[in-house]
């Protein structure tokens, strides 16, 4: 039957099948992707049309006094952002899948329990707990003190020293749910066989974890790096709930995401500028894609040969 | 082997072995159920003081509703000072038509990629792969030009087709992985009885159903909760979505902690009602390795 087809001219029945996706996903991702990084190198004249720009509104971006320290300032959030979901989040979801995988009883419960933050929208969850920490409330602060920790009490959210560490805890709080099911998945999946020679020759259950399991399970911890790198530097929604377009206080919650936002559509003293916009858009696809090309070009590929 | 099996088990009757196997059996439940309640906690304290009066919900937090407590003042303002039931009806319209639209030509699509050798068979999926990583927000500026030049600015339509284009790319890997998976006999003995290639789709198609129904899932959850695109591409009163409605209005209302709290809860509740009826199949799609 293949053969046929490959002979005959392009069979129509392909095309039917293909045209619709290829279409829809070419003119509303693709297309609309490469036309920002196109903008990114455009600038809009006095007579309201394009000019070409060159390298000039990087260059802007990058070293403007004005909005130089506002792009590196959010960068470095953006990596503490980041660098908080790595060690905070992906830890806390392996130790939850280690202890889910272990056999334990009532494990569909606590899954079910403990996956559930992560369906609600992020709006959802920010004003939650917003409303959780305001000291007009109180209901942090009275949590504190019933353990006598009352003086560990502030307005972490309205401090700049506190809020970015604040705001990235509770994305941590929703999202704890994926790197918890992404690892128990892997975990389950490794034959008994191995666990069982393993408990023969007497090692301690951390032993075997670290030993045994963890190793097995490399593959995961690269996708689970991945995803949290490609959520956190596309990251908005938190912040512009908790903190607005501004992401104060001062913006100390600023991240790459409120700053494209805030670059493209303006804020109350800035007006909007759709091509330094297009030129943050363009610096966190340039971020992005340097994650996605070291995890598939350096992880999966060392990966592979530890495997071997 | 068998012997050192042998020797463990005899050891096992001892007290302090029996105490130390009790102590190590409780303590991951101690550690589940602490961060089981740090999950429910918050949003228990939502849900339980949107029914108390604005005195109770200050004066004592902690506690239940009590028929003196008790109010629905919250859930009064919400339904009367905002429009919820259109968000919500916006929010189903956007979800479920792009959700049947994705699974529809995905389905197509990944077919075709699974079943028929054609040059540029393998450059094509990886094309259609690229944006799994890529997040589509990053194009939002010439989204948004597309969007004005074909008058689709402050539409639904506009929100459905640019959620169709970033939910096709992970559909489209996942499912030519099924596709792949049926049997070719199937297929051939069809042929044969002359069905068309379409024929043959709608055949194979049902046996990949359990993978559309974990897909249909992982798509919902995005959309139903994407802020960005209504807030960019849709803002209007008339086309906001729940999430951007829930935004709008506790903007608004931020003073108001009855209507605040009223409106998360009714934000929140169906989702997490649609959460515990496929939650056993969702989770277990990931886990038996339906989506990977």
């Amino acid at each position: 039957m293949r053969d046929k087809s490959s002979r005959k001219p392009f069979p129509l029945h392909i095309i039917v099948f293909l045209a619709p996706s290829v279409i829809i996903y070419t003119l509303f991702m693709v297309f609309p992707l490469l036309d920002s990084l196109r903008l990114s190198f455009m600038t809009v004249s006095e007579l309201n049309t394009e000019v070409f720009a060159g390298l000039q509104n990087y260059f802007t971006l990058l070293t403007d006094e004005i909005y130089a320290p506002r792009f590196w300032g959010a960068l470095k959030n953006n990596l503490v952002f980041f660098l908080i979901h790595m060690v905070v989040q992906n830890s806390i979801g392996l130790l939850l899948a280690a202890l889910l995988a272990s056999g334990i009883k009532g494990s569909w419960v606590y899954r079910t329990v403990l996956f559930m933050p992560t369906v609600l929208s992020v709006v959802i969850i920010g004003f939650i707990w917003q409303l959780i920490l305001n000291p007009l409330w109180g209901v942090a602060e009275s949590i504190l003190q019933a353990v006598g920790l009352e003086q560990l009490f502030k307005p972490w959210l309205g401090l700049p020293e506190y809020a970015l560490i604040t705001v990235s805890l509770i994305s941590v709080w929703q999202f704890v749910g994926i790197p918890m099911i992404l690892f128990f998945a892997a975990l389950i999946g490794i034959p008994d066989e191995l666990m069982e020679a393993a408990r023969v020759d007497g090692a301690s259950g951390w032993q075997t974890f670290w030993r045994i399991k963890f190793p097995l399970i490399l593959p995961t911890v690269g996708i689970v790096a991945i995803l949290t790198f490609v959520g956190n530097f596309n990251a908005f929604d938190l912040i512009y709930t908790m903190k607005g377009a501004n992401a104060g206080p001062d913006f100390s919650t600023d991240i790459m995401g409120t700053l494209f936002y805030r670059t493209f559509f303006g804020q109350q003293l800035q007006l909007g500028n759709p091509t330094m916009g297009a030129t943050v858009a363009a610096m966190m696809f340039v971020i992005i894609l340097t994650g996605v090309l070291i995890y598939t070009f350096l992880w999966q590929r060392r990966i592979q040969t530890v495997e071997m | 082997m068998s012997n050192s099996v042998e020797e463990m088990k005899s050891t096992g009757p001892s007290l302090v072995y029996r105490f130390q196997r009790t102590i190590e059996g409780v303590i991951p439940h101690l550690v589940l159920l602490g961060y089981a309640a740090i999950v429910m906690f918050p949003i228990i304290m939502i849900v339980v003081n949107s029914f108390k009066n604005r005195k109770a919900i200050f004066g004592m937090p902690f506690q239940w509703p009590t028929p003196e407590t008790f109010s629905l003042i919250g859930y009064e303002t919400v339904i009367e000072r905002s429009t919820f039931h259109l968000y919500f009806l916006n929010s189903i319209i956007v979800t479920l038509v792009a959700l049947a639209l994705t699974l529809l030509i995905g389905s197509m699509a990944a077919f075709a990629l699974a079943e028929y050798q054609f040059p540029g068979n393998a450059l094509l999926g990886l094309y259609l792969a690229i944006g799994i990583m890529i997040p589509i927000r990053l194009g939002t500026v010439g989204i948004l030009n597309l969007m004005v030049q074909f008058k689709l600015v402050n539409t639904l339509t506009g929100l459905i087709l640019i959620y169709i284009a970033q939910a096709l790319p992970l559909t489209i890997f996942i499912l030519s992985q099924f596709f792949r998976q049926v049997p070719k006999d199937l297929k051939d003995a069809a042929r044969i009885d002359g069905a068309s290639e379409y024929r043959i789709f709608n055949l194979v198609l049902p046996l990949v159903r359990p993978a559309l129904g974990a897909i249909g899932i992982f798509t919902m959850i995005p959309i139903w909760n994407d802020l960005w695109f209504p807030l960019v591409i849709s803002p209007s009163s008339k086309t906001a979505t729940v999430t951007l409605g829930v935004q709008q209005f506790l903007g608004q209302f931020v003073s108001d902690w009855n209507a605040v709290l009223s409106s998360l809860t009714m934000a929140m509740v169906p989702i997490l009602i649609i959460y515990l009826i496929f939650s056993r199949q969702m989770i277990s799609s990931i886990t038996e390795g339906a989506i990977k």
